[in-house]
């Protein structure tokens, strides 16, 4: 077996306390993760997991206070600039020279890689087509929207050609098609033999892109597997019953024995067997309630993720996660 | 990666030019406060000093205040350093370099030396100006060489200050602001009117202060003058900040960032 992309053990971090007095925050604790090569990995998990702090550890930017870490073999305290060559870094604030170009940008990445003056032309040309900036390469960076920066800033990310590429919440404020055009760029840097280790709160990004997810919650992992061996794990989803009026939905919320929702739809808990369904289903007949629709709905990485850490995907919001939360980044 | 350490000095420079070309209001502010202090020391006070220059050797006062124009102009381009350098670690993209296979302070030295350049560039159109309003200096090439030689020093110095001030500001007022010091340390100095009209306590700080001598050395090697011990003063005092900066600022960059 070759060695992984990523190995982690025992990784700890913790960050002064912001008063004084205070005990020092813990951030990561314990955190355990192995990625294989050429794979995709998804550390899920809400704002202050520890998503970040760990991906800062895995690419020198800071130091772990114990714990194991290596990198494309490299370790990160002993040979951080072996790290340092094999990787590449999106993270969440745009890592882009607003005063510069999109192509001077993407010069500056290859003349700090050494590619020389014809080679670094070449690799930005390519770049430039690849991710569809070849119209704005001659305007400044600041000029540019969230997905082109986004853009721009994967695209100074591949300019070494990494083995390894860190995408620190790639996502997150992004409007839907800069979203799925970004999966894009993803899978098709997987198909070219690149490691990827993402972070994302969306459950829907683990479950498109990563072929292994960790679910981060406190500074440790707190579950592992594939995105399907995670559901598998939370048995049954939920059924939703549709009424045409409210007094139908009363009556069934009765007869089931649950609380009356709002709306013309009931949500009830499934385990995903035939014969708790056809339980439902009886109990509405004889009571002789009209049902609109119903849909079976198998559970899904929200589900999987309220189940294990307790609480919703959001820190502070149990509401549905939704693409649309506001970046992050302003606050940076 | 320190086989590349030239090669990424350059580069980095090179994005610190382009900034600035970008950006010319950096050279520009560089510039104004500088300028209008010439203007108004050689065309407002200028007939009335000649009796406080009286015996000085120096019976023009542009002559007089040229070179200590020239040596505070070093310190207001510290100040557009110092605001530049604070605003550009606040970017993304410092982090990008700190995760990359590059000569570690290279950051650092691409933009001391991008900023030396903006510096002497500013002084040499200060320097013309000066010159359109009759400075008229008679030193030997020697010292002019000589006088360079000790601008370049202060100004890397300076320079390595300026990163040190905009590294440890937590904002850019701050960065700014902290400079402000050295931008007003030469009024009190003989930068403008000699010392001996001065109370004793003032004089003593004028006299010892190290612009006195920087400026004292630049005058006197430019006007072909009697340099003097202050001469050595002034190059002990561009050669500590050269280190005390450097030092300063490498131990700032190189701690942990705080995330």
């Amino acid at each position: 077996m070759s060695t992984p992309a990523i190995a982690v053990e025992g990784l700890r971090k913790s960050f002064p306390a912001a008063k004084k007095g205070d005990a020092p925050k813990l951030v990561l604790d314990d955190l355990d993760l192995e990625v294989r090569s050429g794979t995709v990995h998804a550390l899920l998990g809400p704002n202050g997991a520890g998503k970040t702090t760990a991906v800062h550890i895995l690419t020198t930017y800071l130091r772990p206070d114990a714990g194991r870490v290596a990198v494309a073999g490299h370790d990160v305290v002993a040979d951080p600039d072996g790290v340092r060559s094999a990787i590449g870094v999106t993270g969440q604030f745009s890592a882009v020279d607003w005063l510069l170009t999109g192509r001077e940008n993407l010069k500056l990445m290859a003349d700090l890689n050494h590619l020389g003056k014809a080679g670094g032309r070449r690799v930005a040309d390519g770049l430039l087509e690849r991710f569809d900036l070849v119209e704005a390469a001659d305007k400044p960076a600041s000029t540019y929207s969230g997905g082109m920066k986004r853009r721009l800033d994967l695209a100074m990310t591949l300019v070494a050609k990494p083995q390894v590429v860190f995408l620190d919440e790639p996502t997150t404020g992004l409007d839907p098609r800069s979203r799925r055009s970004m999966w894009e760029f993803v899978r098709e840097l997987v198909a070219g033999g690149t490691t990827i280790l993402l972070t994302t709160q969306y459950l829907d990004e683990a479950d498109e892109l990563a072929d292994q997810v960790s679910v981060l919650d406190g500074g440790r992992v707190v579950a592992g597997g594939t995105a399907a061996e995670l559901k598998r794990r939370i048995p049954g989803g939920r059924i939703d019953v549709e009424f045409t009026d409210r007094a139908e939905l009363a009556a069934a919320a009765r007869v089931l024995r649950v609380p009356v929702p709002d709306g013309l739809t009931l949500q009830l808990p499934h385990d995903g067997g035939v014969r708790s369904l056809r339980a439902v289903l009886d109990a509405l007949d004889d009571a002789a309630i009209d049902v609109a629709a119903l849909t079976v709905k198998a559970s899904d990485l929200d589900d999987v993720f309220f189940a294990l850490t307790g609480h919703a995907a959001e820190a502070g919001d149990p509401g549905p996660v939704t693409p649309a939360t506001p970046a992050k980044e302003a606050a940076r | 990666m320190s086989s590349y350490a030239f090669a990424d000095t350059m580069t980095m420079a090179r994005r610190d030019f382009k900034h600035t070309a970008r950006y010319p209001m950096m050279l520009v502010s560089t510039i104004v406060a500088p300028g209008f202090l010439l203007v108004m020391f050689v065309a407002v006070f200028g007939g009335a000093m000649k009796a406080v220059l009286a015996g000085s050797g120096s019976p023009h006062y542009v002559d007089y205040i040229t070179p200590s124009i020239l040596i505070q102009t070093v310190a207001f381009s510290a100040q557009t350093t110092a605001i530049m350098v604070n605003t550009d670690m606040t970017e993304g993209v410092i982090a990008r370099f700190r995760t990359m296979a590059i000569w570690r302070p290279s950051v650092l030295t691409g933009t001391v030396l991008g900023s030396v350049l903006r510096t002497l560039i500013a002084i040499a159109m200060l320097f013309a100006v000066a010159v359109g309003l009759g400075y008229r200096p008679h030193g030997s090439l020697l010292g002019w060489l000589a006088a360079l030689g000790l601008i370049g020093l202060l100004t890397l110095g300076f320079m390595w200050l300026a990163v040190g001030f905009g590294l440890n500001a937590k904002t850019v007022a701050g960065a700014s602001s902290s400079v402000v010091a050295l931008e007003f340390l030469p009024f009190i100095s003989g930068a403008f009117v000699p010392t001996g009209s001065m109370p004793a306590a003032v004089r003593w700080v004028a006299a010892n202060q190290p612009f006195n001598p920087i400026i004292g050395a630049v005058r006197e090697l430019l006007g072909g003058g009697h340099v003097g011990n202050q001469g050595w003063v002034a190059l002990a005092w561009c050669a500590g900040f050269a280190v005390l900066g450097y030092v300063w600022a490498r131990r700032l960059y190189d701690r942990e960032p705080s995330r």
